[in-house]
């Protein structure tokens, strides 16, 4: 009988802990009626699509990863700074010139901050911009094809890093220097570093009609690193803040050297000022070496431009523009929140997230309120500037974002932990782990005057233990917490390509209905292309022989073709027919020393090949594109350099 | 009399009929609008993809407007019936006419319209079963006979993995409002005779 009632007791509590796990409000999980239904919460059905895109950076992957939420699902990686087999891109005659550097072609980046282009501070979602780290450049995708239609080279600038962030008319993206270094570029003694190499901060002007990037001046900053920037929004639009380290001006152990001042610097950009100066023939034009790629879209060509000068502007020349914050302890993350009124420092080495009032700034340099000056620029008095601190609890603030609804959300490295807190009371108001050590987050529009706040995403550095074991080496993790409730909740957890250092989201239905389904045949500007199939032909001039190709399901026109040398540099033009959603062809030839190509409908591309050896060498398409994919192939023979056999193709016969 | 006869020239505005084919890989159906001049996609370009997956199973490609006597022949006759309905309505409504006229108007309006869809249920048979010998799927039927592909003249059927439905459109509801407008001005124009005589 005792023992029956134990094991009913046992029972009993076994069935209450279900209850709690199913997510009946209990007093373990203490969040109220919120945990019910989290599957679902994230659980998108097969044939539903999710509410919000977001776009993840893909770091060292050179590339930029297209994901729903909430279900975490990945739709694309559009290839930005790197070779991409997948659609040629980089290995395709015409994507070749989009990786041209003044360092010649280089055929990889380290991608790191999105950013949406914005309308009245709100997202418009014409276009992304993305930075690349490494050989500093900024790319801008069309949010129409999810292409990569633009780069442009930073000169003077080493590390790309407080980059790639736009202003809240899209009128500027800004990219600042991670690294500084000498400007000009010249052989001098690195322990020389201190108040002879600069740090440059470019304002890239894009044209209104077609985002095109022109580089409007460089504004040439002192020797600190810039981490990471932001526009003023709202009553701060027309001044950008950058966060600085190495105020120091250290060239060698850093961790160490960089570490030392109490405070380094959120410098305060006036851009307007300077626009206005430079607009008034201000400036100084230096000799630079950059490179300006641009893919047309009816054409489905990149040409690349070789630039040979810049306007830079000193600090000293423009007074009244510039201005130093100081914020504790090699602050990373600077962000603006939704007002424009309050500048978030996340001083990465302090336990405290510093907050800077706009007002109080405008007030102190009214009133002089200076605390010295670096390099000419004035230095603001700390206590003069700073609106309150958070006191968090946490260790190693990064990156805040915001909700729109007066909350800030700050990622802490160290702790591994999002803070929820109040902006004004600076309270802490909820906290949630991450897996783990979080670098930035995302929501929606985060990064706006009008924030999308429903989701949150928060990308971690560390994986661990969080998916099934792949040996050292693992995708990132990224965590999806539901943020509408006034208690954070962690919703789902799902593995990111490459390393994203920050993303961009946006509503589906800013995007959904401007997506291309295809390329229009009868607006094919390629040179090469033809615009049916009775124009097929092959023709040769000296060694190189063009093949003018169209396919269509299930055949390619021509797909016999006789008279092609070796040593012969063999282009195979080819152009899709499909005017069909979703209906690619690829195409592949043996032995050949670069990638196939996926020629979308209507468009087209090219792919060179050089053979060596003499025979009969196949083709075929590459994208199982119907049916009869495995009957799409073709032949090419291949003769002695010296044979006089005539070029010859046919189709069918 | 006379708006009923106006209603059909809406034949020229507005396809009659449409013909949608929906499959597993097209949840947005591909379609064929039906004009009295001609046939056009319902999307831009829905009459080359159909075309071209029709190739696969040997059938030919949809008619252009110069292809088929139809589509001059039939805007020539609608055009006449419309005019030939104005005027009978014109002098209905200054001179008196009689009311027969309406009545015979309809009726060969209405033998026009069977015949016209006769010649299009004749051509759909011919569309689905006229196919190339060297096509590259010949299908049979459980029968051993082979497989036919004519769209159904109205409502669905299923064709190997496409769900066809056939229905008539605005211009195909205005012709028959049309006629209908006409058989009411038959029965008005009638009835008030009749008072009349009364």
């Amino acid at each position: 009988m005792k023992n029956f009632k134990i094991g009913t007791a046992i029972c009993a509590a076994f069935l209450m802990s279900a209850c709690g796990n199913q997510g009946n409000s209990d007093a373990n999980s203490n969040k109220g009626a919120l945990t019910s239904n989290i599957a679902e919460r994230v659980y998108i059905a097969p044939g539903e699509r999710d509410e919000q895109y977001a776009f993840l950076s893909g770091g060292y992957s050179g590339n930029l990863n297209v994901y729903g939420l909430p279900s975490g699902r990945m739709f694309k990686e559009i290839p930005v700074f790197s070779q991409f087999p997948t659609s040629g891109y980089g290995y395709s005659e015409e994507t070749k010139p989009m990786l041209n550097t003044s360092f010649g072609f280089i055929p990889w980046d380290d991608l790191h901050h999105p950013d949406i282009s914005q309308t009245n501070g709100e997202l418009d979602g014409r276009w992304i911009f993305v930075n690349g780290n490494n050989t500093p450049r900024i790319a801008r995708i069309s949010l129409s094809t999810f292409e990569t239609e633009e780069i442009i080279e930073i000169p003077n600038s080493a590390g790309n890093h407080s980059s790639s962030f736009i202003t809240e008319n899209t009128e500027y993206v800004v990219a600042g220097t991670r690294f500084s270094v000498p400007v000009p570029q010249r052989d001098m003694p690195i322990n020389e570093y201190k108040s002879n190499f600069k740090g440059a901060l470019t304002f890239i002007d894009v044209e209104p009609e077609n985002g095109h990037m022109e580089i409007k001046f460089q504004l040439m900053m002192p020797g600190f690193n810039y981490d990471l920037s932001r526009p003023g929004r709202d009553k701060s639009h027309g001044w950008f803040f950058f966060s600085t380290y190495n105020t120091e001006e250290a060239s060698s152990l850093l961790e160490v050297n960089a570490s030392q001042n109490d405070k380094d610097f959120i410098a305060a950009v006036n851009w307007q000022k300077i626009e206005e100066y430079v607009n008034n023939g201000g400036g100084t034009k230096m000799p630079a070496m950059f490179t300006h790629n641009v893919y047309d879209e009816s054409t489905h060509t990149a040409t690349s431009e070789l630039m040979e000068e810049v306007v830079t502007v000193d600090p000293s020349e423009v007074p009244g523009a510039i201005y130093l914050l100081p914020t504790p302890k090699s602050p990373h993350g600077c962000d603006v929140d939704p007002s424009g009124q309050y500048i978030i420092g996340s001083g990465k080495l302090s336990a405290d997230i510093t907050v800077h009032s706009f007002d109080k700034m405008l007030a102190a340099i009214d009133a002089k309120k200076f605390d010295g000056e670096a390099y000419g620029i004035p230095i603001l008095k700390f206590e003069e500037v700073m609106a309150g601190v958070v006191k968090s609890g946490g260790l190693g603030p990064l990156h805040t974002e915001f909700d729109g609804r007066g909350n800030a959300y700050t990622t802490f490295f160290i702790s591994s932990e999002v803070v929820k807190w109040k902006l004004g009371s600076w309270e802490v108001v909820d906290r949630q782990p991450t897996f783990y050590s979080v670098g930035h987050l995302m929501i929606p529009g985060g990064n706006s005057r009008k924030p999308h706040g429903k989701y949150l995403v928060a990308m971690n550095k560390i994986t661990k233990d969080r998916y099934l074991p792949t040996g050292p080496e693992m995708e990132h993790s990224a965590q999806i917490y539901d943020i509408s409730g006034e208690k954070m909740q962690l919703l789902y957890d799902f593995p990111t390509h490459g390393e994203p250092h920050y993303a961009a989201g946006c509503d589906a239905d800013l995007l959904v209905n401007n997506s291309k389904k295809i390329y229009r045949l009868d607006e094919n500007k390629h040179p090469y292309a033809i615009n049916s199939p009775a124009d097929a032909r092959v023709e040769r001039e000296g060694n190189e022989v063009h093949i003018y190709m169209s396919t269509i399901r299930s055949h390619f026109t021509p797909d016999n073709i006789e008279g092609i040398k070796v040593g012969d540099k063999v282009y195979f033009h080819i152009t899709n027919h499909e005017q069909d959603f979703d209906v690619p062809h690829g195409f592949s030839m043996i032995g050949q020393g670069t990638s196939e190509i996926l020629v979308m409908p209507g468009q087209t591309k090219t792919s060179i090949w050089e053979p060596k050896r003499i025979g009969v060498w196949p083709f075929y398409c590459t994208d199982f594109c119907s049916a009869l994919h495995q009957e799409m192939q073709g032949y090419v023979r291949v003769s002695p350099a010296d044979s006089n056999l005539e070029l010859s193709w046919s189709l069918g016969d | 009399m006379i708006i009923g006869a106006a209603l059909i020239l809406g034949l020229f505005v507005f396809p009659m009929w449409n013909i949608q084919l929906g499959a597993p890989q097209y949840p947005e159906p591909l379609g064929i609008d039906i004009y009295i001049n001609g046939l056009q996609g319902q999307s831009e370009f829905d009459l080359q993809n159909i075309d071209g997956l029709n190739h696969y199973i040997g059938m030919k490609t949809l008619p252009k407007a110069e292809d088929m006597w139809e589509f001059t022949v039939f805007p020539l006759v609608t055009i006449a019936m419309s005019v030939f309905g104005i005027l009978i309505g014109l002098i209905g409504l200054f001179k008196g006419i009689s009311s027969n006229w309406f009545a015979f108007w309809f009726i060969l309006m209405s033998i026009f319209g069977i015949l016209g869809v006769y010649d299009f249920s004749q051509w759909l048979v011919d569309y689905g079963t006229d196919l190339d010998p060297n096509a590259i799927m010949k299908l049979i039927n459980p029968d051993g006979s082979p497989m036919q592909y004519n769209p159904p003249l109205f409502g669905h059927k299923k064709l190997l993995n496409f769900d066809a439905y056939s229905y008539p459109k605005a211009g195909g509801i205005l012709l028959w409002m049309g006629m209908m407008f006409t058989l009411i001005a038959f029965l008005l124009a009638k009835k008030s005779n009749r008072n009349n005589i009364q």
